[in-house]
């Protein structure tokens, strides 16, 4: 059986930004995932803001490692390449009642130390965001808001943590959770997988309650909130720089127009409790309900630019804060209860983890060999957005990779699907979160096939057997001529 | 190598392939055919059903037959061929229009040409572009995609299907998979008639005892891996669902026939202006775009049900953008054309004093014994009687020869007395 | 025995109301033209169709190849053409008009390639 110092379960942002910070340390550190591919649960269903932080009151952990987080952001970028841009956030009032509840927002972020914070009328707001409805008449305004493609932002982290030696296991659902006599921890995947650990943390955002109950601690529940995002084309990508928000309401930030570091806009998210944790259908009412409050804001906004949905469930915790720190089994720590704004949140999660590590005994010394550098993907796409021809020329000469199309709409090479392949993605989902091969317009339609043909030659599995997004979720049933019905 | 071209063809389908047969007619030379697949024909090798070129060739081909008279008729030309070559970028630059190549060979290229026509053809819409609710599995498909699965790479989507929307291509793609002894559940379309050539409706459905749900569409997906079964909702008509009136059906694959749309991310990012209805380039009787010497034809200009027109279409374009780089193409002042009663969208935008024009145009809806008029000044100038107009049927005419510069309205209306 | 069939020789698509009894048209109605008629009689008495398929292909620039039969087959044929040729298996390279089977399933109609098949290592690339 393997040993190592700290198992971390789940790889979502949470999961992932602890992994890739006591990746610096010598121990032994292994990361466990019961899906296919890492930020396939909420960390890939978001609305990928870098929040300011003067949502929620001071003296909650979740205002407070929001702020931290937040500021985290710019050296991540530089270490990690991943695209995140500061592009700011507007809270939009229509009418004086809303205009107070900004006044006490801002007071809110004054309290909670957000920087550069300022209540603007209309006249500027105008210039800023030219778009906006006329009925608007003030708007918060914070410019340390920023975006990111919060998958991206998983990945990278990830794979810099496995580049500095943390181990990996995906497809393994952690089933059981025993401790031994001399203290450590014996956690049994259902495939049977066994490996032993002095820590565990916990950071199986939906599950993380039944996690925390194979190890005896029944202190919390979590319940999901669902939240419906829409994707749309790239056409109206200009119809926002910052990202605009409405005024909250209490159990939400509300629906917002959300520019996205790939220059598509996305609408959403609804906020709505549910019971089942594995619900991520989108529904009439939802499309409804976020195209009436977006077109509210903005009112050049229109259905047939969707191009996609999807949804994304909130692991809400009893309490409604996030829940990080030790718990009545030494050596089990908790990551819990991660609702929004956990991917903002997430690099001081991540720092408050080692901290609380530390504390428990564990002696942290900084590896000689630590690399906190990945090395980005080289994206014709971005070639085309500057029109650098001939830095591309420069930049892929010797991979003829680099000058075959895969997805026509996104601009995406075989070099990058190549590449996404070598980085450990091996489903189509996986392919797409991490090029965007399937993302644009088209969704697929043209590139799909390219994809699998690529996984096949890469990977050895045969194209009726690759999935979607893990195991019973093939894309393609059956060759002609092997079990297709004629026969 | 010069970069610096005389004429830019980017597509290599049936409209690519006409026009550069008529430039090498027309004495033209220099001509480059870029086309990103690893063979010329476009969509054609795909659609392996037969129904091709009754107009144009006079005899019932299937689409790769289709292609392959093409290809052979260009490889007769001195069109210089660049397959496994996409045009990823396209603007003007000091007047002169550049391309940027994604050559698998030669890797990234800038070229400069006089003229370029547009012949991209146009991609399937999916269900994003038209909202179904649900879950988000996998098996949900285009029905062109599977088309390519099935009849170029060998592969079936699966065993029990229903297909969502009734266009040409779900109809054909339903025939296909039932000859293969796939259970094809049922075809879904949302409008009270169908979208695909009755031809289509008898041969590829009624032949093989598929229903066809007109009114309905398909309200909620369901299934957590793999697509295990959709809701169908009758729609009233006002398009609205009739929430008593629904049934679900279990499936393993749903296939999106639900329309085309042109491929212009190109025409755009060159400053060619796009028309809301054709979502196609807006363009005169020249066949050329708002850019000048940029000229479009084919499915990226309207999508066509009839390849023989997208063929016609794409040689006119060509013979302009001929006269275009001999500097003869002198038309000024255009006639202004309007789509009017029952017109859903219409071709060209303007028309050139003295030259008689083909006009293309699709009705709103199905409607029986009607009458096609253009009209100048309250007079008419065309008229044709039709027994029968469907959406699914594009209508050309062609306008005679006008002077003056008043504009003409195209309209459907009962017979005038 | 009455059956109501959708003319397809022309856009129009009447509806024709065919009445037959053991293999003999009776009437035909619902046509605006006579080639309604024609057709109606053609469809109820021996209705035919070109099938069109796929054939498995080795060491070609793609794994399928196009086929039809040379003309129109009784209908009834169709499922056992398009089974057969899914059991064929030939070698690029194929040229378009080329006979894969003659009389196939003896329908009188030859099996026919729509469109030539390149070896791959002929096709440059
Ligand atoms: C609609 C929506 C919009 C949001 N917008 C924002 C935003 O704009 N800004 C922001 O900061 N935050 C936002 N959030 C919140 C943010 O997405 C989450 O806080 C964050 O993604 C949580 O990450 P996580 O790693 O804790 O959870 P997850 O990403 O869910 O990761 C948990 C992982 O644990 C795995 N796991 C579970 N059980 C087991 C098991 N038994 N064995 C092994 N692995 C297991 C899961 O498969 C999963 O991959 C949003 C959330 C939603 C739903
Ligand atoms: C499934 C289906 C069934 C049909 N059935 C019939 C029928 O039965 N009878 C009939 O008459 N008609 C039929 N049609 C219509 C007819 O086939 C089309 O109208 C015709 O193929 C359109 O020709 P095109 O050249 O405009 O487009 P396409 O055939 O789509 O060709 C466009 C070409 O451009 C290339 N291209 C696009 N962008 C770039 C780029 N940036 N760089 C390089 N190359 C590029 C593409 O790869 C493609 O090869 C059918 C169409 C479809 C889709
Ligand atoms: S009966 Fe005549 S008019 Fe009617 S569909 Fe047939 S051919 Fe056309």
């Amino acid at each position: 059986m393997k040993h190592f110092d700290v198992i971390i379960i789940g790889a979502g942002v949470t999961g992932a930004a602890i992994a890739r910070q006591l990746s610096r340390y010598s121990i032994k550190t292994a990361i466990i995932e019961k899906e296919t591919d890492v930020s396939f649960g909420t960390s890939k269903a978001n609305s990928g803001i870098i929040h300011a932080g003067f949502h929620s009151p001071p003296g909650m952990l979740k205002t407070e490692l929001c702020i931290k987080g937040n500021r985290s952001f710019d050296i991540l970028k530089e270490e990690l390449g991943f695209s995140f841009e500061r592009r700011g956030e507007l809270v939009v009032a229509f009418n004086d009642e809303e205009l107070q509840i900004l006044k006490n927002l801002y007071a809110q972020g004054i309290k909670n130390r957000v920087h550069y914070l300022e209540l603007i009328g209309t006249a500027r707001l105008r210039e800023m965001e030219p778009n906006l409805s006329e009925d608007i008449i003030g708007a918060l305004y914070a410019p340390t808001a920023g975006i990111v493609e919060p998958y991206e932002y998983c990945f990278s982290l990830i794979e810099n943590a496995r580049q500095n030696g943390v181990a990996m296991f995906v497809n393994e659902k952690v089933a059981v959770i025993a401790k031994q006599l001399f203290g450590n921890f014996v956690i049994e995947t259902d495939s049977g997988l066994k490996v032993s650990a002095r820590f565990i943390v916990n950071a199986a955002g939906l599950h993380a309650d039944e996690i925390a109950s194979l190890a005896g601690i029944t202190s919390f529940a979590i319940t999901p909130r669902k939240g419906e995002e829409y994707l749309l084309d790239r056409r109206v990508g200009n119809l926002v720089t910052r990202i605009i928000f409405p005024v909250p309401t209490k159990d939400s930030k509300g629906m917002l127009v959300i520019p996205t570091v790939e220059g598509t806009v996305m609408v959403g998210p609804t906020a709505e409790n549910i019971n089942e944790k594995d619900n991520f259908s989108t529904t009439r009412e939802g499309l409804r309900c976020v195209f009436e409050n977006a077109k509210k804001m903005i009112p050049g906004i229109r259905l047939h630019d969707v191009i996609t949905s999807f949804s994304g469930l909130r692991p809400v915790a009893t309490g409604d804060d996030f829940i990080i720190g030790t718990t009545s089994v030494q050596g089990f720590i908790n990551a819990a209860g991660i609702q929004s704004p956990g991917l903002t949140a997430s690099p001081a999660i991540a720092q408050h983890v080692e901290d609380i590590l530390v504390k428990e005994g564990l002696s942290l010394k900084v590896k000689s060999s630590w690399n906190p550098k990945r090395t980005p993907f080289i994206k014709l796409r971005h070639s085309i957005a500057t029109r650098d021809y001939a830095g591309y020329i420069k930049n892929t000469a010797g991979n003829p990779g680099y000058n075959k199309l895969v997805c026509r709409c996104e601009n995406i090479t075989e070099a990058e699907v190549t590449e996404a392949v070598s980085r450990g993605h091996t489903t189509l989902d996986g392919i797409k979160f991490a090029t965007r091969a399937g993302m644009g317009r088209c969704q697929g339609s043209f590139c799909t096939y390219r994809v699998l043909k690529l996984l096949e030659q890469q990977t050895g599995i045969p194209i009726e057997k690759i999935t979607k997004k893990g195991g019973g979720s093939e894309i393609i049933k059956f060759p002609m001529g092997k079990g297709a019905p004629h026969e | 190598m010069n970069n610096n071209i005389n004429v830019a063809i980017i597509g290599g389908g049936p409209a690519g392939l006409a026009a550069a047969c008529t430039l090498y007619e027309q004495g033209i030379c220099d001509v480059h055919i870029f086309e990103r697949e690893h063979v010329l024909g476009g969509v054609l090798f795909q659609c392996i059903h037969n129904g091709f070129g009754i107009h144009h060739f006079k005899e019932e081909l299937t689409g790769p037959e289709y292609a392959e008279r093409y290809i052979q008729k260009v490889n007769k030309t001195d069109t210089f061929v660049h397959t496994d070559t996409a045009v990823i970028d396209l603007y003007r630059e000091n007047e002169a229009l550049t391309l940027v190549l994604l050559g698998s060979k030669e890797g990234l290229q800038v070229f400069t040409a006089r003229a370029v026509i547009l012949a991209m053809g146009c991609r399937e819409r999916n269900r994003g572009n038209i909202n179904i609710p649900g879950s988000r599995p996998a098996g949900i498909m285009t029905a062109g995609f599977a088309q390519r699965m099935v009849n170029l790479e060998g592969y079936l989507p699966g065993k029990e299907i229903i297909i969502l929307g009734s266009g040409d291509i779900g109809l054909i793609m339903a025939r296909r998979l039932s000859l293969e002894g796939v259970n094809v559940q049922g075809v879904v379309e949302i409008q009270p008639f169908p979208g695909g050539l009755t031809r289509n409706i008898v041969q590829c459905l009624n032949d093989f005892h598929i229903p066809l749900y007109l009114s309905h569409t398909i309200s909620n997906i369901f299934g957590k891996q793999r697509i295990d079964s959709v809701e169908i909702t009758a729609i009233d008509n006002q398009l609205e669902p009739d929430t008593k009136n629904r049934f679900t059906l279990p499936c393993d694959t749903l296939l999106l026939s639900v329309g085309l749309v042109p491929e212009n991310e190109l025409s755009v990012k060159a400053g060619v202006i796009l028309d809301e209805a054709t979502r196609g380039p807006v363009v005169d009787a020249n066949c050329m775009t708002t850019v000048p010497g940029i000229f479009a034809c084919g499915n990226v200009l309207h999508v066509h049900d009839i390849v023989d027109y997208v063929s016609e279409e794409a040689a006119r374009a060509a013979r302009t953008a001929a006269q275009f780089v001999n500097k003869s193409l002198t038309d000024k002042d255009g006639i202004r054309m309007l789509a009017g009663n029952l017109v859903r969208y219409m071709l060209p935008t303007k028309v050139y004093t003295g030259k008689p024009t083909i006009v293309s145009l699709r009705p709103i809806t199905p409607v029986e014994d009607i009458v096609l008029y253009a009209k100048r000044n309250g007079e008419i100038v065309y008229k044709k009687k039709y027994q029968k107009i469907l959406p699914s049927s594009m209508i050309q005419f062609e306008l005679p020869a006008l002077s003056g510069i008043e504009p003409v309205e195209v309209f459907f209306a009962g017979e005038e007395t | 025995m009455t059956d109501t069939i959708i003319c397809t020789v022309c856009p129009l698509g009447c509806s024709l109301i065919v009445e037959h009894k053991n293999k003999t048209i009776q009437s035909i109605s619902g046509n605006r033209c006579k080639r309604g008629i024609a057709y109606g009689e053609q469809e109820i008495l021996d209705p035919k169709r070109v099938v069109t398929t796929t054939v498995k292909i080795d060491g070609g620039i793609i794994p399928m190849l196009s086929v039809k039969t040379s003309a129109p087959v009784e209908r009834g044929k169709m499922t056992e053409i398009v089974r057969s040729a899914s059991q064929m298996r030939l070698h690029a390279p194929v040229e378009i008009g080329t006979v894969i089977e003659k009389n196939i399933c003896s329908s009188g109609a030859d099996l026919i390639a729509t469109r030539n098949v390149a070896k791959i290592s002929d096709s440059a690339c």
